[in-house]
């Protein structure tokens, strides 16, 4: 859940800021260089000097994708409802409209259908901005919908997972969602429809614990935190500090849990070549 | 023993103190009926309290460290259990325990998330907090189960799967996907029952099922109130109203949909009287298998995906 977390103490290299401020020039993180907003662009987000990948979004992902003018987007309104009437420091409501209002997005994904390198395929990609990429009834149902797509056209599935984990706020009923999705993936795997799940920064907790850790094939983004728990709790729970490159992408493909790592300027042709082998 | 007791126990403890202390007393007139009147007191003040309990007493009261853990429930409701250890890959998780066991007639796999009562079993049990082992090993035994057509029964008390080095090594994510993934598609009954503390993924990695139960004085939901309280609130102070926020109690869960039954507990909660909660949870399992072993494996399969499709919220 690292998006709640902003207190200043809390800049640490696991809250690394990624997404880009606005103006015309960006000033990499990692490494300081001033980069024209175009030439970001061009690079598909990543900078051309040390290889950091900034955080984008579904607009972003959909944009480089897919075969041009071949995606369309699949029940974009669909948005949350409070029904447990949750209150914390704010109205879960409130939460809700001033984020619709500020993001321009309905939730927290994403879905739709298009061609990849000619291949017709079901999608779901996360936005992070939208309350912590946080997954409640929204996400599940989005991601069940589109899986049924997949199901019925027997076209291979998509999600790209970006996700501080299971929405607080719709309590029970977001635990639920990763049975849900999981429920229809197994459906996917009996049919023997191809699931490619690709992870970025960040994809943790309940998200990782269901549809993200199931893919046929799991790809992830170069220097992406990926795990169950959150650092900021390990370090807590053993009070001790964690080992550099703990829980990136690179120590999971290290310890077995994703297939490979692949640098966003590959991600389309990396999964045109997969794509092509499970069909 | 009293370190045990709860603060909105306190005022019946206090009084039926006082009554033990009256009936030992020696007296030149007659007490009966003062006593009479110190236990009607004592009865109205209990179901005062026990009636009204805060979602956050609930919480207290599914962790009260005298409640019936997994173990117990196992040597009381079933017999001629054999416990099945290890994931056959890495070692033996004690957070998570299992095998075969017979509930009357029935025979069952049945696993579940283990506790300890004092420090050193709490070390040994990691404090009910499972490793990507625990759950791999609850795996393995419902496909056994699935191998040779018995239902399975999951008991949950966790505060959740743990949060280490070595579980986040070990592929903690990616042992829960797995469980849930293959327990919505596992071709034989499942029943789950809330016994304790129903924590987040931890919980759910044993939790997918066909009929959802819950102890009357437990909670279930995807964080604990504490750590609820740390994030939205940024302190540890204000779990009382997490717990209120997030509806984590029995009746909570089942007007949502999201569980199938309430299972009673004995008067004050299931740590009054282990024996008669195991009775109540044993007749309750039993009505369940009789009905659950009656259904084909691809309707209850399919009635399941169906369960668990119907859960969520949203508008278009
Ligand atoms: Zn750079």
């Amino acid at each position: 859940m690292g998006w709640f977390k902003r207190s200043k103490e809390n800049i640490s290299p696991d809250s690394i800021k990624r997404d880009i401020p606005d103006g015309q020039w960006v000033k990499c993180t990692k490494c300081d260089e001033i980069i024209h907003i175009k030439q970001l662009e061009m690079n598909r987000w990543v900078c051309y000097k040390c290889n950091f990948h900034f955080r984008i979004g579904s607009k972003e992902y959909f944009s480089f994708l897919f075969d041009e003018g071949t995606f369309k987007e699949t029940n974009r309104k669909m948005r949350s409802v409070d029904m447990l009437k949750f209150v914390d420091t704010k109205k879960y409501i409130d939460r809700i409209n001033s984020t619709i209002k500020q993001t321009n997005l309905y939730d927290a994904i994403r879905t739709g259908a298009g061609k990849i390198g000619g291949i017709k395929v079901s999608i779901a990609c996360m936005d992070f901005k939208f309350i912590g990429g946080s997954m409640g009834s929204v996400v599940g149902e989005k991601i069940a919908r589109a899986a049924k797509v997949s199901l019925d056209e027997k076209i291979p599935f998509i999600i790209i997972s970006q996700s501080g984990g299971a929405r607080m706020m719709e309590a029970a009923f977001s635990l639920m969602q990763l049975a849900k999705t999981s429920a229809y993936l197994a459906r996917l795997a009996e049919a023997k429809i191809p699931y490619i799940s690709i992870l970025t920064d960040p994809t943790t907790g309940g998200t990782t614990a269901s549809y993200a850790m199931l893919g046929d094939v799991i790809m992830a983004e170069p220097d992406a935190l990926i795990g169950f728990a959150g650092p900021r709790v390990i370090r807590e729970t053993i009070g001790k500090d964690l080992p550099a490159g703990f829980q990136r992408s690179e120590f999971q493909q290290e310890h077995g849990f994703v297939d490979f790592v692949v640098n966003r300027k590959e991600l389309r042709e990396k999964l045109i070549l997969v794509l092509e082998y499970l069909s | 023993m009293a370190a045990n007791i709860l603060d909105f126990e306190k005022p019946i403890v206090e009084l039926e103190n006082k009554i033990a202390e009256m009936k030992k007393g020696v007296y030149n007139h007659d007490i009966s009926k003062e006593l009479a009147q110190f236990e009607e007191k004592v009865t109205q003040i209990k179901k005062n309290i026990y009636s009204n309990l805060t979602r956050w007493q609930k919480v207290q009261l599914a962790r009260h460290p005298e409640r019936p853990y997994t173990l117990d429930y196992i040597y009381t409701l079933t017999k001629d259990f054999v416990e099945l250890h290890g994931d056959r890959h890495y070692r033996d998780d004690k957070a998570i325990i299992g095998g075969f066991a017979k509930i009357d007639e029935y025979k069952v796999m049945i696993i579940g998330t283990q506790k300890g009562r004092d420090t050193k079993s709490n070390l040994y049990r990691n404090f009910g907090m499972a490793n990507p082992e625990g759950y791999r090993k609850a795996l393995r035994l419902m496909k056994l189960a699935e191998k040779f057509n018995k239902p399975v029964v999951t008991l949950i008390d966790t505060p959740g799967a743990y949060p280490g080095i070595e579980a986040e090594q070990n592929g903690q994510a990616e042992a829960i996907a797995r469980n849930i993934f293959e327990m919505s598609r596992l071709r034989v009954p499942i029943i789950v029952v809330i016994i304790g503390e129903g924590a987040s993924g931890g919980a759910l990695g044993i939790g997918v099922g066909d009929r959802i139960l819950m102890l009357e004085n437990t909670w279930y939901s995807v964080i604990s109130p504490e750590s609820c309280s740390s994030i939205l609130w940024r302190s540890w102070e204000y779990k009382e109203q997490a717990a209120e926020a997030l509806k984590l109690t029995a009746p909570d869960l089942l007007e949502f949909g999201i569980i199938d039954k309430i299972i009673p507990e004995p008067f004050g909660g299931a740590h009054k009287d282990h024996n008669a909660m195991a009775e109540i949870l044993k007749g309750q399992l039993k009505i369940e298998l009789a009905d659950l072993i009656k259904v084909k494996p691809d309707k209850l399969v399919q009635s399941r995906l169906e369960k668990f499709d119907k859960m969520g919220i949203f508008e278009e």
